[in-house]
C-alpha cells in the first residue's frame, strides 16, 4: 500500500480528493444551491444505498461464479439459472414454512446438491475443453429455464420480508433539513441493510476462509498451479466438488435475497448471469476482492444512472466494461 | 459484361478468368448440382408457408450463424454478438428507410440505407472486434455476450433513435422491378440469392490468403506473430467481414418479419445462434445453414409433435436445449460431424482391407 502511494503520488491524492468528496456529499447537508443543481439530496442517497445493496446483492451472485471461474477454469453459463432456482425455491419454502431463515439454508443445500451433479456429470468430464463445458452449459441453462418456466409460469413471486425486518430505519445521515432547522434522517429499508450486513460479513469470512485457513490455502493453491497441488497428493477433485457446491449455494441464496427486494421471475437468470459476467469481468476473475469492487461498481453505476440518466443508465454499465478491458484487460484486481 | 469491366489485365486474363470459373464449376461434387437444381426448383414444391416462413427464415439465420461459424470456425473466436450486430443492419433500415415510426425514420432510398445499414453494422462489430479480441477463449464468449445484453438492453431504453420497447413496424423491403419483394416466391430467392453469395464468400474468403492468415493465426498466434503477420488486425477484420454477412441476414429479418424490436436481438435469439451454429457444425460453412434448417423446423412444427404426444406444445425449447446438449455431449462438431463419422465408419465396414489406400 505505502509502496503504491510512494509511486504514483498524483493518483493518490486524486482518489483521496475524491474519496473525500464523496463522503462530504454523504454526510454533510446540501445547501439550497446544491440541492437546485444536483437535485433532492433525499433521491441521491437513496439512489446511493440502492447501488450499494444493488452491489451487495451482485456480489453474492458473482462471487460464486469468480470463485469457480478462478479455481477450476470453467465458466459455468448455468450460473443464472442456479440463482433463478434457489430464488424459486425460496419462496416456495418460505410460503410453505412461513421462515425466511429457514428457506435459506435448505436452499443453499439443495442448489449446493445441484451444483455438485453438475460438477460430476459435465465439468469433471470435459477439463480443459473450455468451450465445450461453456455450450453444455449454456445447454443446461435453456433447459433449466424452460422447465422453470413450465413449473412456475410467467407472474412474478415477491418472497416476504420477515416480520422483524419489515419497515424502514433511520440511518444517522442527514436527508434534508427543514427550514425550522428540524433534520430528518435517511429512512431506509431494515431489509436491505440487514442483506448489506451479511453480505459484508460473508465476503470477510470469504476472505478469511481464503487466507487463513487450510482449505484456504489449498484452495489459492489450486488457483494458482492445479496440476502441481495434485502432484503433491491433494485430492483436487474433492476440493473442486467443495467450491462448485459452495458457489453453486451461494447463487441460490443470492435468489432468496434478490426475491426478497426484488422479485422471481422467468428471464431472472440471464440478467444476473450477465452482471455476474460484468462484475467479474470489471473486477478480475478468480478475485474475491475484486468481485465486491466490480460488484459495488456495478451496483451503483445501475442505480445512479437510473436515477440521473435514465436513457442511458445501462450503457454506463457496459462503458465501465469496455473501458476496463480497453486498459486493464484482466480486470480491476486480476493478475 | 461483368468480365470486360473487371479485365484490368486484358484478353489474358479474362480468359484465364473463364477457365478457372469453368475448372472450379468442374471441380464441384456432383450433389452442389443436386442442391442447386432442387433449391432453384423449390417453389414448384413447396407451398406458400414453407418458401416464406420455413426456407426464408432458415436462409436468414443460416446467414446470422454462418458469420459466427466464420469467425469461430476459421477464427477460433466465439462471437455471441452476431445477432445484435444483425439486428443493428435491420435497425437502421427501419430508422433511415421507411417504417411506422414516422417520428424517426428518414425516408432514404433503399440504394443508400442498405450499404449504410451495413457499414454502420460493421463498424460497430469492428469496434466490439477491437475490444474482444484482447481476450480468448471463453472470455471472449463472455464479453460478446456482455455487448450483446448491452445492445438489447439499450434499444429497450432508448426512445429517440431505437423507438425503445415497441421497435419499428411495417418496415417492408423496397418495390424494385414491380417485384413485391415479400412475396413468398420472390422473397425465397431474395434470400436464397443472398445465402448462397455469403457462402460461397466465405468458401472464397477462406481460401484466400487472408483466411489462411486466419486459420493459421487460429492455430498459433505466436508463430503467426513470428512470422510477420498482425494478429490482431486480422482478428478484427474478420468481425468486420463477418458483421457484412450478419448484417444482410439482419436486413432481410426486418423485411421477412416487417417488423423490429428490442426482443429480435434479446438474449434468447443471441443463444439461438449459437445453438444453430453448434448443432449445424462448426467446420464448414455449410453446417450453419443445416443447423438453421432444423432449428426451423423443430421451432415451428415442435408444438404439434408435442400436442400429439400429449405434452404441453410450449415446450419447445425443451427439445431445443435437450437436442442442443445431446449434440455439444457426443459430437461436439455438430450434426455434420455425425454424417461424417458415419459415412467413414460405412465406407470402413464396405471394405475393411483397402480401409485407408481406396479413398482419395
Amino acid at each position: 500500500m505505502n509502496d503504491i502511494i510512494r509511486r504514483n503520488p498524483g493518483w493518490t491524492v486524486a482518489i483521496a480528493l475524491l474519496a473525500a468528496a464523496v463522503v462530504w456529499l454523504i454526510v454533510a447537508p446540501w445547501s439550497a444551491g446544491m440541492e437546485a443543481t444536483f437535485g433532492r439530496k433525499q433521491i441521491f442517497l437513496n439512489a446511493l444505498f440502492n447501488g450499494i445493496t444493488l452491489g451487495a446483492l451482485y456480489f453474492l451472485v458473482a462471487s460464486g461464479f469468480t470463485l469457480i471461474f478462478g479455481l477450476m477454469k470453467n465458466v459455468n453459463l448455468a450460473h443464472g439459472s442456479l440463482y433463478l432456482l434457489g430464488g424459486y425455491l425460496g419462496f416456495e419454502i418460505s410460503e410453505a414454512t412461513g421462515s425466511w431463515l429457514f428457506s435459506f439454508v435448505v436452499v443453499f443445500i439443495a442448489v449446493a446438491m445441484l451444483g455438485v451433479v453438475l460438477q460430476y456429470t459435465v465439468f469433471r468430464r470435459m477439463e480443459g475443453e473450455d468451450l465445450r463445458q461453456t455450450l453444455v452449459t449454456i445447454g443446461i441453462s435453456i433447459v433449466l429455464a424452460d422447465i422453470m418456466l413450465w413449473l412456475w409460469g410467467g407472474p412474478s413471486y415477491q418472497i416476504l420480508t420477515p416480520d422483524w425486518l419489515r419497515g424502514p430505519v433511520d440511518l444517522p445521515l442527514i436527508a434534508a433539513v427543514r427550514d425550522s432547522g428540524e433534520v430528518i434522517y435517511l429512512r431506509y429499508p431494515a431489509v436491505r441493510i440487514a442483506i448489506l450486513v451479511a453480505s459484508i460479513a460473508l465476503g470477510v469470512l470469504m476472505w478469511l476462509a481464503l487466507n487463513r485457513t487450510r482449505i484456504g490455502m489449498l484452495i489459492r493453491a489450486g488457483v494458482d498451479d492445479r496440476e502441481m497441488l495434485a502432484a503433491s497428493g491433494v485430492r483436487v477433485q474433492i476440493i473442486f466438488m467443495v467450491v462448485f457446491a459452495f458457489g453453486a449455494g451461494l447463487a441460490g441464496i443470492a435468489g432468496i435475497v434478490g426475491g426478497t427486494f426484488q422479485s422471481v421471475v422467468a428471464g431472472e437468470d440471464m440478467r444476473f448471469l450477465l452482471a455476474s459476467l460484468v462484475v467479474v469481468i470489471v473486477g478480475g476473475m478468480g478475485s474475491i476482492l475484486g468481485a465486491a469492487l466490480g460488484a459495488v461498481l456495478i451496483g451503483l453505476a445501475e442505480q445512479l444512472g437510473s436515477v440521473y440518466a435514465p436513457t442511458y443508465s445501462v450503457v454506463f454499465t457496459f462503458l465501465i466494461m469496455a473501458l476496463v478491458l480497453a486498459f486493464r484487460p484482466q480486470g480491476l484486481m486480476g493478475r | 459484361m461483368s468480365e470486360q469491366s473487371l479485365g484490368g489485365g486484358g484478353a489474358d486474363g479474362r480468359r484465364s478468368l473463364v477457365a478457372r470459373l469453368n475448372a472450379g464449376l468442374r471441380s464441384l461434387p456432383p450433389a452442389y448440382g443436386v442442391v442447386g437444381v432442387l433449391l432453384l426448383l423449390m417453389p414448384l414444391l413447396a407451398n406458400d408457408f414453407f418458401l416464406f416462413q420455413i426456407f426464408g427464415w432458415a436462409f436468414i439465420l443460416g446467414m446470422i450463424a454462418l458469420s459466427l461459424m466464420f469467425l469461430a470456425g476459421y477464427g477460433g473466436m466465439v462471437s455471441l454478438a452476431q445477432m445484435s450486430i444483425a439486428a443493428l443492419a435491420g435497425y437502421m433500415v427501419a430508422i433511415l428507410g421507411d417504417s411506422g415510426a414516422t417520428a424517426i425514420s428518414l425516408g432514404w432510398p433503399w440504394w443508400l440505407y442498405v450499404p449504410v445499414a451495413i457499414l454502420v453494422a460493421a463498424a460497430f462489430a469492428t469496434f466490439i472486434g477491437a475490444l474482444a479480441v484482447r481476450t480468448e477463449g471463453i472470455y471472449t464468449i463472455m464479453i460478446t455476450l456482455a455487448f450483446a445484453a448491452a445492445f438489447f438492453y439499450f434499444t429497450r431504453q432508448n426512445y429517440t433513435i431505437f423507438n425503445g420497447y415497441s421497435g419499428f413496424s411495417n418496415v417492408v423491403p423496397p418495390r424494385l422491378f414491380g417485384v413485391n419483394w415479400r412475396s413468398p416466391v420472390a422473397f425465397y430467392y431474395l434470400s436464397l440469392g443472398c445465402a448462397v453469395l455469403s457462402y460461397f464468400a466465405v468458401v472464397y474468403v477462406s481460401r484466400a490468403p487472408f483466411g489462411l492468415a486466419l486459420q493459421g493465426i487460429r492455430d498459433n498466434p505466436r508463430r503467426m506473430a513470428a512470422l510477420g503477420f498482425n494478429v490482431v488486425a486480422h482478428r478484427v477484420a474478420a468481425y468486420t467481414f463477418a458483421a457484412v454477412i450478419a448484417s444482410v441476414g439482419g436486413i432481410l429479418l426486418v423485411w421477412q418479419n416487417a417488423q423490429i424490436s428490442p426482443g429480435t436481438a434479446g438474449l434468447p435469439a443471441v443463444i439461438d445462434i449459437l445453438v444453430i451454429a453448434i448443432v449445424g457444425g462448426l467446420v464448414r460453412p455449410i453446417g450453419p445453414f443445416i443447423g438453421a434448417f432444423i432449428y426451423v423446423l423443430l421451432r415451428t412444427f415442435s408444438p404439434d409433435v408435442l400436442e400429439a404426444l400429449a405434452l404441453p406444445g410450449d415446450r419447445f425449447k425443451l427439445i431445443i436445449g435437450l437436442g442442443f446438449l445431446v449434440v455439444v455431449y457426443w459430437s461436439p462438431d455438430g450434426v455434420l460431424g455425425l454424417w461424417e463419422r458415419w459415412r467413414s465408419r460405412r465406407r470402413r465396414r464396405r471394405d475393411p482391407l483397402m480401409d485407408r489406400g481406396s479413398e482419395p
